[in-house]
């Protein structure tokens, strides 16, 4: 019997997955155009997911060896299955394979039910409590019936009666692992996650074969100079189809909300809601069924959207609330922990900017600090003439009197805050110190545009960007280097669109430069312990984890780290113009990081960014100092002996180390 | 959030829709002196989109070039479809021209701010026009707290925070003070979708303004107030005083006649009728 009947199912199954697979499409494709290449993207899934998939779900062994296994063995058990079953293709070694694989799947699956037993927070729960049944139902009733087809069993095994309840529990498997995987079930993480990594809407993200590297941070550019091409996001159809798409290959593992600052910090977002509320819109329908854990402070069930219908209301409630948007201080940190490569900063400040540029609802001082950048190209209104004040005693070169310099030295807009303007001092003493050939622009310099864009003004971020990009075509130099990860981002990273290319180096990866070239040397560290806080955007955007540290090193210090460092580094609340938007939480960000510097029991916090200087040090009570690299770097500056060298040389272990 | 005021939509036909024409003009930053909304120009239109039940004209009367559209966009960026502009060339009296076009329309509610940013800046407009109309001027508002039947109820600024409330019959010519309510933010979308539309009007030259030499304002030394305050309430007092006259006196229930009289006699007194 089951040999008639098991044809009949697996295709009746794989039918149905493939009229669910063609309405999502359909869902998909009410999305914006997006050109992709087809091909190339399909042909890439396999290294895609192999290497740099794995890379971020290798980060927990434990789960990562579940997927393995449960993933692997359910593809090779389908795929098998079909031969075998559908098409009668026992002979040989498939029939033994297949038991190979559903058993393989069954052993990932008792580790899915074990994680299962007791979830995190973080997990949804919901129909994904259920997952691990239906993969044994499938694992099993596959390797069941198969036992027979190798032999193992007679074929006519048992009585009708289990070959009826053996059918039962494979229609279920097979309902979850095909149907559920094109229709909406738990499962469809696996069929959008792999068109997901096909047609990503950041290709360079990922690792090339010749060793590329794999980073794409930078915000793409709203064309507009089309009248007709829409500002930003309003409505879930305004996204491009392919992150839509991402959006439904989310897995609601909730990696994303475990790190997420604002979240931690009551503000309510929570990353995987948000993904959750666009697949929601997508489709449309209400929250009511997401069964995972809620923006703090706003209760499930309340909000509901359609594709076509806005995201955020004018008044009153629609598909998402305007200070969840708001929150977002666009860490990265959820962006750099998802498995599923899902970009939610792109989103949030694609939904930003229709906010902005379209209802003019920037909130808090949001407006008044765009308004500022219009009329005086700094966000704080200040004089664009009084730009360099701080540096009235110090005579520094101008490009406009040079012409041009080995080094340009970008201040940014720290130039008109006193604290920052101690650093940028520090920073001037070092590379007179190393003997340096730079210049600065002076009053020429604008606000990089940074701010404006995370608020979602990029008419305010084009126009700065391109003045700047035109000031900056004037002179000739080698290379930018400033203090300022943010500007370091925007100029390396986001102006390259805009027709400006330029090699931009943070302030401490110019140090340890110039310490290897042996241009510095430091007295030993008196200090106490020190602790290093990476900022979001000189690690995660731009990848420098080590040059700071390793300065850091070449001072003497010992850096104890916080748990959250490196790629994990919690951010200080003030990116993303979230400072600005000051959306109220429980907490605040920055009072959290300081904690975290508490607990290292570190009486200084070294940072690399003025914003991280701000936010951290105007934490009350805190443990610890507040101090910039540049300034620990020109206060333990000595005399450079006459005979140092290149340290890369003379010391080679060390070389290894530090490049 | 602010209502979507994209579309003014007519409401239904009981409540009649309130005509009001906002004035704005271009502004002058500050600090940088870049174009921009003026501030209490913006504050005017501010008062106006708060009108649940106004249809507002948004109008210029000036010079119309890259420069002051720009700036003038900047309005529209509030949620206007359009702008109507009279276009005016440099140094023409543009209260000539706005006085026949608010003849023409017959608007209930004209807003303005107290004085333009740049220009005469003397904030005689108002009162020009006021003259020309015939119509109420109220100066210095706050906040337009009501309008029903034919009569809005406002609020004027005074010194230290003081409020006034006054009710004046429309049509009538309102100047908006620094206390109004902070304009909107502009949005860039609606800013550039925005038409300006121009109409042809006469322009009148201004005879004074041109045998006028107009040079920089110099920024002059402050004469620095001795405040002798004992407590700390009086020095917040004074610090918070704006200028203030001497003398005055309050008239009520007097008889226009009367008290054409006692104004007549005070502008006398004053020396500005001779
Ligand atoms: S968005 Fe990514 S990290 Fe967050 S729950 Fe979904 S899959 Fe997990
Ligand atoms: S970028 Fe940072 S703050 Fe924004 S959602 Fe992601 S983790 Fe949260």
């Amino acid at each position: 019997m089951l040999d008639t009947l098991l044809p009949i199912l697996i295709a009746g199954a794989l039918a149905l997955a493939v009229v669910g697979a063609w309405r999502r499409v359909r869902l998909w494709r009410q999305g914006r155009p997006a050109p992709v290449s087809l091909l190339k993207g399909l042909a890439a899934i396999p290294r895609r997911y192999l290497v740099d998939l794995h890379h971020v779900v290798a980060r927990d062994k434990m789960i990562s060896n579940t997927h393995v296994a449960t993933a692997g063995g359910f593809v090779a058990a389908a795929v098998l299955m079909v031969l075998v079953h559908g098409l009668g293709l026992a002979e040989g070694i498939l029939g033994w394979v297949l038991l190979a694989a559903s058993a393989t799947m069954f052993a990932g699956s008792c580790f899915v039910a074990r994680r299962r037993r007791n979830p995190p927070a973080r997990l949804s729960k919901g129909p994904w409590m259920r997952l691990p049944k239906s993969l044994m139902a499938f694992s099993l009733s596959t390797f069941a019936i198969t036992l027979p087809a190798v032999g193992l069993l007679p074929e006519d095994f048992g009585s009708w009666i289990l070959a009826l309840v053996l059918s039962a529990v494979l229609v279920w498997g097979l309902g979850e692992m095909f149907f559920g995987m094109t229709w909406g079930g738990p499962m469809k993480h696996a069929f959008a996650g792999a068109l997901h990594l096909a047609f990503h809407r950041r290709p360079d993200r990922f690792s090339t074969k010749e060793g590329g590297e794999g980073r794409s941070t930078g915000l793409k550019a709203l064309n507009l100079d089309d009248h007709e091409a829409p500002l930003g996001v309003e409505t879930p159809s305004d996204f491009t189809w392919n992150q839509l798409l991402g959006f439904d290959a989310c897995v609601q593992c909730g990696r994303c909300e475990a790190v997420c600052p604002a979240f931690a910090a009551g503000q309510p977002l929570n990353p995987k809601k948000l993904i959750q509320d666009m697949v929601v819109g997508m489709a449309g329908g209400s929250d009511a069924e997401y069964a995972g854990s809620p923006y703090p402070g706003k209760p499930v069930g309340e909000h509901e959207g359609s594709a076509d219908g806005p995201i955020v209301a004018r008044q009153g409630k629609a598909l998402v609330d305007a200070d969840t948007l708001w929150s977002c201080t666009t860490c990265r940190a959820c962006v750099e922990e998802c498995p599923m490569m899902i970009e939610h900063v792109d989103a949030i400040v694609d939904m930003r900017r229709f906010m902005t540029l379209e209802h003019g609802n920037t909130p808090n001082k949001g407006a008044e600090v765009l308004d500022n950048l219009i009329a005086t190209d700094n966000p704080g209104g200040f004089d664009p003439g009084a730009r360099m004040h701080w540096a009235a005693d110090l005579a520094l070169p101008l490009m406009a009197d040079r012409g041009e310099a080995e080094v340009l030295l970008w201040l940014g807009d720290g130039a008109y805050d006193m604290r920052n303007q101690r650093t940028l001092r520090s920073l001037v003493k070092v590379l007179r110190a190393a003997d340096v050939d730079f210049a600065v622009l002076g009053d020429e310099e604008r606000d990089s545009g940074d701010v404006a864009r995370r608020l979602g003004d990029e008419a305010t971020f084009q126009s700065l960007a391109k003045r700047n990009i035109a000031t900056l075509s004037k002179y000739r130099f080698k290379r930018i280097v400033t203090c300022d990860p943010h500007s370091f981002h925007v100029l390396g990273n986001e102006y390259g669109e805009l027709g400006g290319e330029y090699e931009v180096r943070h302030h401490s990866t110019f140090i340890a430069e110039l310490y290897d070239a042996g241009k510095l040397a430091f007295a030993p560290w008196k200090g106490g312990r020190v602790t290093y806080h990476d900022p979001c955007y000189l690690g995660r955007y731009n990848g420098e984890f080590e040059a700071p540290r390793n300065v850091l090193k070449a001072l003497g210090i010992e850096v104890a780290e916080m748990e959250r460092s490196g790629f994990r580094s919690r951010c200080c609340g003030g990116g993303g113009g979230a400072a600005i938007t000051d959306v109220p939480g429980k907490q605040r960000i920055p009072d959290m990081r300081m904690g975290d510097v508490g607990e290292t029991g570190a009486d200084m916090v070294a940072v690399g960014c003025p914003q991280c200087t701000a936010m951290l040090e105007g934490v009350v009570d805190s443990t610890a100092e507040v101090r910039d690299i540049a300034e620990l770097v020109a206060n333990a500056l000595v005399e450079a002996p006459a005979s140092a060298g290149d340290r890369s040389q003379a010391q080679g272990p060390q070389a290894v180390e530090v490049s | 959030m602010p209502p979507d005021i994209q579309a003014p939509k007519r409401r239904a036909s009981t409540t009649p829709v309130l005509d009001v024409v906002a004035l704005v003009s271009v502004g002058r930053h500050p600090v940088t002196g870049r174009g921009r909304r003026a501030d209490l120009d913006a504050r005017g239109v501010e008062l106006a989109l708060s009108l649940p039940e106004a249809q507002t004209r948004l109008v210029h009367a000036g010079r119309y070039d890259a420069d002051s559209e720009q700036a003038l966009r900047g309005y529209l960026g509030m949620g206007f479809k359009d702008l109507t502009l009279l276009e005016q060339p440099a140094g023409s009296d543009v209260s000539v021209a706005l006085g026949e076009a608010l003849e023409d329309w017959g608007p209930q509610l004209v807003i303005a701010g107290e004085r333009a940013e740049q220009g005469e800046g003397s904030g005689m407009l108002a009162y020009l026009l006021a003259e020309r109309l015939g119509w109420p001027l109220v100066q210095g508002l706050a906040a337009i707290e009501e309008v029903s039947q034919g009569v809005a109820t406002v609020l004027q600024a005074l010194p230290r925070g003081q409020r006034r409330r006054l009710k004046v019959r429309l049509p009538a010519i309102v100047t908006v003070d620094s206390a109004a309510p902070a304009a909107r933010q502009s949005a860039f979308g609606p800013a550039r979708r925005g038409e300006c539309q121009s109409l042809t009007v006469d322009a009148c030259k201004d005879e004074a303004l041109s045998s006028w030499t107009m040079q920089p304002a110099r920024k002059r030394p402050k004469r620095l107030k001795i405040v002798k305050a004992a407590s700390a309430r009086d020095r917040f007092k004074a610090a918070a005083a704006k200028a203030e006259g001497g003398g005055g006196q309050v008239l009520s229930d007097v008889t226009p006649d009367e008290g054409a009289e006692a104004i007549y006699k005070l502008l006398k007194d004053e020396g500005v009728l001779r």
